[in-house]
């Protein structure tokens, strides 16, 4: 299906005097509208002190009739969203240039961008695409890094995160995420008092919001597969917890666990042939399990009479990250994912930390951190044990890593209602809302790259 | 409304079935006053008049009417104003074998939902094992945690906390 970006991102150059601050706030505000009706807003709370001024221009375009995509549009969109890079309008654009041969680097100096983005797009078939894009650096006047990319007419928006990837990667030195997918869990009070709870899939920057389960009992805690093919989640039809692993293209799921009592908190190992779980059984004791997606063994991991839930793997898959409340509170613990190893205590510094996340390099565990009635999302460096607090929420909850490590997603409230928020984790400071515009949103969680 | 009838239902039966024992209440069950969030509260403290009195029975019936137990912050213990409400629905589950009851767990919104999970759960197993103790048998009772997905109130105060830190108590 062909999307449209509806967005037009209103882009207010910075003046030289907001630059200088200490922070910039609110430069810049997208609005996304998804295919599903369901609409996320995104804008960036605070971005850099000093986002990079760039020009993306408006690709050439050769075929029959309008262009088939705006391709400028979605790297735009990524890039101005990212809160790294401060686009211009085009408004402000002295020429178009499609090539580098038309670059005059005069011209943009003048207009103080740092960097162009020029680019063409060809209809070869009906069916077939060419894009080619190259990224100009203003100030040593020259081509830095240049590409051509083959689509079909439905990859085309994905072509454009594509490209707005690789620009990223080249100007921040970590590959971009623009291309990934989120799900998260929406809620939606009716006009008759009824609810009803959805888990949606939508691109990174909410576009392509995808309905995949819906049900009037709460969905909770979705978990991607590593080839970001499947979810998994909790869902209490039937009036008690039960985890259901789902195919993303048919929608076809399977029921993996029913037990009795809790049924909850499904994490796939690195390689996706097991899923952790949490399970009370009848005693009503939660302990941690892995269960063989493919033979169906189950294995205990934990023992001990206090909550221990909300597993995570490491990225080996040799350790499993976990909370109890074995020493009185909620504290963060780890055991070896075979099934006899001794559970050791990870976190120490206050006195409430939950749903541990850990970074890709498995350098970080981002958690909820407790204190004083506020509830914020912390980040321990593994080696040290140092947490640092990122959010100044109230109620922040759910932090989920970005496939690159550089940005965690989380749900926290804005007036009495759920949104989700990003911050990133490299001290940049950049912070984004992503608000639903229908209903209450939470428990986001960042897809990981898709795999060709 | 529909639990609450079948609450009904059940202590008439028991009323039919069972009144003479009535008596095995303990007096301070009778005439406790009970402030429970319902709104609901017992008769039977003496005033300035002179002395009322009220039928045990009747005290009973209305205490069944009570299907909510309310819970401190990140706790799972049963507060000493909920004995007599558990007590009540305890006796009356081992009166009537065919009786049974749901549990539902349910925390405030702090804190960390699959956590929260766990709480409920907790919560509803204390409840479980105080009405075990009464006389209730496993088979009678069932548990189910909704964590912080289904609150009774909305809003982010310590009213609505207090009101969603709870354990429902459903008949079947």
């Amino acid at each position: 299906m062909l999307g449209v970006l509806k967005a037009a991102a209103r882009y207010s150059r910075p003046r030289a005097a907001s630059m200088a601050r200490s922070a910039a706030v609110a430069l810049l505000a997208l609005t996304f509208v998804g295919s599903a009706g369901a609409q996320l807003n995104i804008t960036v709370v605070k971005g850099v002190t000093r986002p990079v001024p760039m020009a993306i221009v408006p690709f050439g375009w050769t075929g029959t009739g309008p262009a088939a995509y705006d391709l400028a549009g979605v790297v735009t969109s990524d890039l101005g969203g990212s809160g790294r890079f401060a686009p211009i309008p085009v408004s402000d654009m002295v020429s178009k240039p499609t090539t580098p041969a038309q670059v005059n680097y005069t011209d943009w100096r003048l207009l103080k961008v740092d960097y162009v983005v020029v680019g063409t797009l060809t209809e070869d078939t009906p069916d077939r695409f060419t894009a080619v894009f190259q990224l100009m650096d203003v100030n040593r006047g020259e081509q830095i890094l240049g590409f051509r990319l083959n689509a079909g007419r439905g990859d085309l928006r994905a072509t454009g995160h594509r490209i707005a990837d690789m620009i990223f990667e080249k100007l921040v030195g970590v590959p971009g995420v623009f291309g990934t997918q989120i799900a998260y869990v929406s809620e939606e009070k009716r006009p008759d008092g009824s609810k009803r709870f959805r888990l949606i899939v939508s691109d990174a920057d909410g576009e392509n919001a995808k309905i995949v389960a819906d049900s009037p009992q709460p969905l909770m805690s979705p978990s991607w597969s590593p080839d970001a093919r499947r979810l998994a989640y909790v869902s209490f039809e039937g009036d008690a917890s039960q985890v259901f692993v789902q195919t993303l293209r048919t929608g076809t799921r399977e029921r993996v666990s029913a037990r009795a009592g809790v049924n909850g908190s499904p994490a796939f190992s690195p390689d996706g042939r097991l899923l952790a779980l949490t399970l009370s059984q009848n005693q009503g004791n939660l302990d941690i399990f892995t269960l063989d997606l493919t033979t169906q063994v189950l294995r205990q991991l934990t023992t001990d009479a206090a909550i221990d839930t909300e597993a995570a793997w490491s990225p080996d898959g040799r350790q499993i990250y976990f909370l109890s409340d074995r020493s009185g509170g909620p504290q963060i613990y780890r055991v070896g994912a075979e099934p006899g190893a001794r559970a050791e205590r990870v976190t120490y510094e206050g006195v409430y930390n939950a749903r541990p996340r850990i970074s890709p390099d498995g350098k970080q565990i981002a958690v909820v951190y407790g204190q004083n009635n506020t509830y914020r999302i912390g980040v321990v460096t593994a080696s040290s044990g140092v947490l640092d607090v990122l959010t100044t929420g109230r109620l922040d909850e759910s932090p989920s890593y970005a496939p690159n490590g550089a940005q965690l997603i989380y749900a926290t409230r804005d007036g009495g209602r759920g949104v989700l928020a990003s911050v990133t984790t490299d001290g940049s400071g950049i912070q984004q809302e992503i608000a639903s515009v229908g209903g209450d949103v939470r428990e986001p969680v960042w897809g990981p790259y898709p795999r060709p | 409304m529909n639990s609450a009838l079948k609450v009904l239902l059940v202590a008439t039966v028991f009323t039919i079935s069972g009144c003479h024992k009535g008596d095995t209440l303990p007096d301070a069950a009778a005439t406790e006053t009970v402030s429970s969030d319902t709104g609901a509260s017992t008769s039977g403290s003496a005033n300035n008049t002179g002395i009322t009195v009220s039928p045990l029975e009747e005290e009973r019936r209305r205490m069944l009417q009570n299907l909510v137990v309310y819970f401190d912050y990140d706790q799972a213990e049963i507060r000493p104003e909920f004995n007599a409400l558990l007590q009540a629905h305890g006796q009356n589950l081992a009166m009537n074998p065919n009786a049974q009851i749901r549990l539902e767990g349910h925390t405030d919104e702090r804190g960390s939902r699959e956590y929260n999970i766990g709480l409920g759960e907790r919560r509803a197993q204390a409840v479980r094992r105080v009405l075990m103790l009464q006389g209730a048998t496993a088979n009678q009772l069932s548990t189910v945690s909704y964590g912080e997905e289904r609150p009774a109130a909305t809003g982010s105060d310590e009213e609505a906390w207090r009101l969603n830190r709870r354990v429902e108590l459903a008949y079947r």
